[in-house]
């Protein structure tokens, strides 16, 4: 596309309708900020290159690239410089910017997280002064009335600021706690850090008596650490569990009306709008085709490694990818509607669905603190009776140093962390209770095709039929299917190094290729198109295993046969090896020949296997397998899969099966590697262990403390360390779970790399 | 001789104040948005290149 027409298509970025999707006003000075998603960032040096595009310019303000998100904030005079030059720009310099709206959670999150930081920085300067005070006023014994009286006075205004400001969230959900009949951790929270606010204000006015605002302070910042540390956890589940989306991709060939075609973002796609799909690109949303024949490689959705046909008048969903010929299709599904958006929502789901061991927490939960408003009430009420002036802050005490943070605070954290550790490792959680499950498996089912295979094809085997030799037919092959992107064409042409010419390469989508090479017209293909210009019969065949075969031939006849065989997927047998370590019986449920299984049983050293099976078969082993107590993992991808995925205790689907095995598997594993499992499992079984630690650890914390606190043994500050310090140590253990597994090796855009996009073969 | 301290301690109050306002300001302008980026800016060679608010680079060059 040239340089005009791209700045052309830009300018329709200075529209102030457009503007307002993407553009606020900064805060602070009013300058126009654009949220930007910016094209090509892989590193730091990227982030370099693209600000230093922008560099230099006239009218820009600000620009940031935040190599985390691969977002960027644009701020800029738009009395000097226009947005679309400055894009213009940016797109020059080879990192195309469009505008990203900043109303996806993204943006809530940061604003969360600031003013979580925000409350923090006010309650730590708080509580470091106030702590200083409160060691003077504790040591100085003799001190004169005049200067205890001014440090009082000096606590209550560092520490007023703490309290009407930091710890509101605190008040808040202990209100809504309360409205709601269902007492939260901030319920004892809020009354102790309000008790003891306002009997140190008091003590303050009326010159004598003890004052707590160091406690309160520091009360007040450790627990909004230890907030702060699993609200990090819960954001950083999210923004892995969003990759999902990014498999669309960005930008879209959209035929404008004079028949030209224009490159738009896919977000700007409309129902009824007609794109061009050329061969080697990803269809971005789903449609039907208009005009054009091509095969469509929809292993992403559907599973189907080998490229289906699709011609004018049938469906085709975004996010697969054309591989044949271009396509006119006409879009009548965008954003929400789309396949990829549903599968989306599966994953939403999981989110709704609470684990079972969160739900018992918070049932648990609401008792302690019930319990212990009760306990605290009736050792105010005994030592009023004996001591009245220790009551107050004895009873504060007891408020404040029973915790019941394992148990509302640690295990959601710990499944945070958890879920976030598998997300970022490629496996899916959509539904709720896929973790606890995982720590519980014993056996373990594997489908055999797609799932143990990688459903794409090797040459195994060629087979000569006439004078030419097996390498020599090979290299022809070759040659005519160079430019094709069909499994079988890159099976082939991987098969050889010899690098002959086609010419006059004609497609017939779904059959073959015909050609010339070397002055001889060839055809490779199905055996029946290949044999059709001479007319003589396919030569006979053994095909043990039912592996594909495509064949050579010109018009004398059928040249040769290759074989091609489906590879098993490289990891496939450590994965076996360390599910059996894990304690774990593997084994093989096909509907493939009993020959094939074998053949696999044998290669990944699993001994149970059964082939030849109908879904109902594998239902009823699976029946078998739970009658007998066990906890069963199954692992597939296909529609004949799907009721068995349904049935088993917990299941995964491999990223590229089919909706509907995805949408019954309680797991999804993206990147399909399979060596991903055994470390699924360990982290589920690790999940469980962090959280009877981070319960046995309260249990004993509590039944020691609580005695305590109530003989009047525990001073405030002591409890507010020993309550705060106890809510710490759980959440870090819980955070812990986030090292487990081993993560996708992949820098900021590494996704939209590993698939040809449109940006690569833009004009 | 401690009365000193009557004016140390609201000066310390208020330095406290001003650091506070500081952080707050660090937060809004989203210093603590990126935190992987800048470790990677530090490795390169040429900043001198950088958008300083008046479409000039660091050494003064438009």
């Amino acid at each position: 596309m040239s340089a005009r027409a791209v700045a052309e298509r830009l300018t329709v970025y200075d529209h102030p309708e457009i503007q307002r999707d993407f553009v606020v006003p900064r805060d602070g000075d009013g300058h126009p900020e654009a949220a930007l998603l910016i094209e090509g960032i892989h590193c730091g040096g990227c982030v370099r290159r693209c600000e230093q595009a922008l560099a230099g310019v006239a009218g820009v303000i600000d620009f940031q690239i935040n190599l985390a998100t691969r977002r960027a904030r644009l701020v800029w005079d738009p009395a000097v410089v226009r947005l679309s030059t400055l894009l213009e720009r940016l797109s020059e310099a080879g990192y195309p910017a469009w505008p990203y709206d900043p109303r996806r959670q993204e943006l809530g999150y940061r604003r969360e997280r600031n003013r979580a930081l925000q409350r923090l920085a006010v309650a730590g300067f708080g509580m470091m002064q106030v702590m200083m005070f409160a060691v003077a006023l504790y040591t100085g014994t003799d001190m004169d009335e005049d200067m205890r009286r001014f440090l009082r006075w000096m606590s209550l205004i560092m520490a007023t600021p703490v309290v009407l400001y930091s710890a509101r969230p605190f008040f808040a959900n202990a209100w809504s706690g309360l409205r709601n009949r269902q007492p939260g951790m901030d319920l004892p929270v809020s009354i102790a850090i309000g008790g003891a606010y306002l009997a140190s204000v008091r003590a303050t006015l009326a010159g004598s008596g003890e004052v707590y605002f160091d406690s309160v302070a520091m009360f007040t910042f450790l627990l909004l650490l230890g907030r702060f540390l699993e609200m990090g956890a819960r954001h950083r589940a999210a923004a892995a569990g969003e990759d999902l989306t990014r498999m669309l991709p960005a930008l879209a060939l959209r035929f404008d009306v004079g028949g030209d075609v224009q490159q738009v973002p896919v977000a700007e796609l409309r129902r009824g709008d007609r794109v061009l799909v050329r061969p080697g690109e990803s269809i971005p949303a789903d449609g039907v085709i208009e005009s054009g024949i091509s095969a469509i490689d929809e292993s992403l959705i559907t599973g189907e490694s080998l490229p289906c046909t699709r011609r004018s008048g049938e469906r085709v969903i975004g996010g697969t990818l054309n591989s044949e010929s271009p396509l006119t299709v006409v879009i009548d599904r965008v954003g929400p509607d789309t396949m990829l958006a549903a599968m989306n929502r599966l994953l939403s789901r999981a989110q709704l669905e609470k684990p079972r061991l969160a739900r018992l927490a918070d049932r648990v939960a609401g008792w302690f603190v019930a319990a212990l408003l009760l306990v605290a009430t009736g050792v105010y009420l005994w030592w009023v009776q004996h001591a009245s002036a220790d009551a107050f802050w004895i009873t504060l005490s007891v408020l404040v140093v029973t915790c019941p943070c394992a148990l509302s605070l640690a295990t959601p954290t710990a499944l945070t962390a958890a879920t976030g550790a598998l997300t970022r490792a490629g496996l899916l959680v959509t539904r709720g209770h896929a973790l606890e499950t995982l720590a519980r498996v014993d056996h373990v089912i594997f489908d055999k095709t797609g799932t143990l295979t990688r459903g794409r094809l090797q040459l195994s085997e060629i087979h000569s039929c006439g004078e030419l030799s097996s390498k020599r037919c090979l290299a022809i092959a070759a040659a005519l299917e160079q430019q094709s992107e069909h499994p079988i064409a890159r099976a082939l042409v991987a098969g050889t190094d010899e690098r002959l010419t086609a010419d006059d390469l004609r497609a017939t989508p779904g059959f073959g290729l015909e050609g010339m090479v070397e002055g001889r017209c060839y055809r490779v293909g199905s055996p029946a198109y290949v044999a059709e210009p001479s007319g003589k019969a396919i030569p006979e065949f053994e095909n043990p295993g039912g592996t594909s075969v495509a064949a050579l031939g010109d018009e004398s006849g059928v040249l040769a046969l290759f074989h091609l065989t489906d590879t098993l997927r490289e990891e496939a047998r450590t994965a076996v090896a360390e599910l059996r370590q894990l304690g774990c019986t593997v084994e093989i449920l096909s509907g493939d020949s009993p020959a094939a299984v074998a053949r696999m049983a044998d290669e990944l050293d699993i001994e149970q296997w059964h082939g030849g099976l109908t879904p109902n078969g594998k239902l009823a082993r699976l029946a078998e397998l739970q009658a007998r107590g066990r906890v069963v993992l199954m692992v597939g991808d296909g529609v004949n899969d799907s009721p068995v995925l349904a049935r088993a205790q917990v299941s995964v689907a491999m990223g590229g099966g089919t909706e509907l095995a995805r949408s019954h598997a309680d797991l999804v594993l993206l990147g399909e590697r399979l060596d991903r499992l055994p470390s699924a499992l360990r982290l589920g079984r690790r999940t469980l262990t962090v959280i009877r630690q981070n319960l046995g650890w309260a249990l004993g914390y509590n039944i020691v403390a609580l005695p305590l606190a109530a003989g009047g043994l525990i001073a405030p500050w002591m409890a507010a360390i020993g309550m705060s310090a106890s809510s710490l140590i759980v959440v870090l253990n819980a955070l812990r779970l986030s090292r487990v597994m081993p993560s996708r090796r992949r820098a900021a855009g590494s996704t939209t790399a590993d698939r040809k996009t449109l940006t690569e073969t833009a004009a | 001789m401690l009365s000193i301290l009557y004016l140390i301690i609201p000066l310390s109050l208020i330095i406290v104040v001003v650091a506070v306002g500081i952080f707050f300001w660090a937060v809004r302008t989203g210093q603590f948005d990126d935190l992987e980026g800048p470790a990677h800016r530090v490795l390169d060679d040429a900043d001198a290149d950088r958008p300083d608010g008046n479409g000039a680079d660091r050494n003064g060059h438009r």
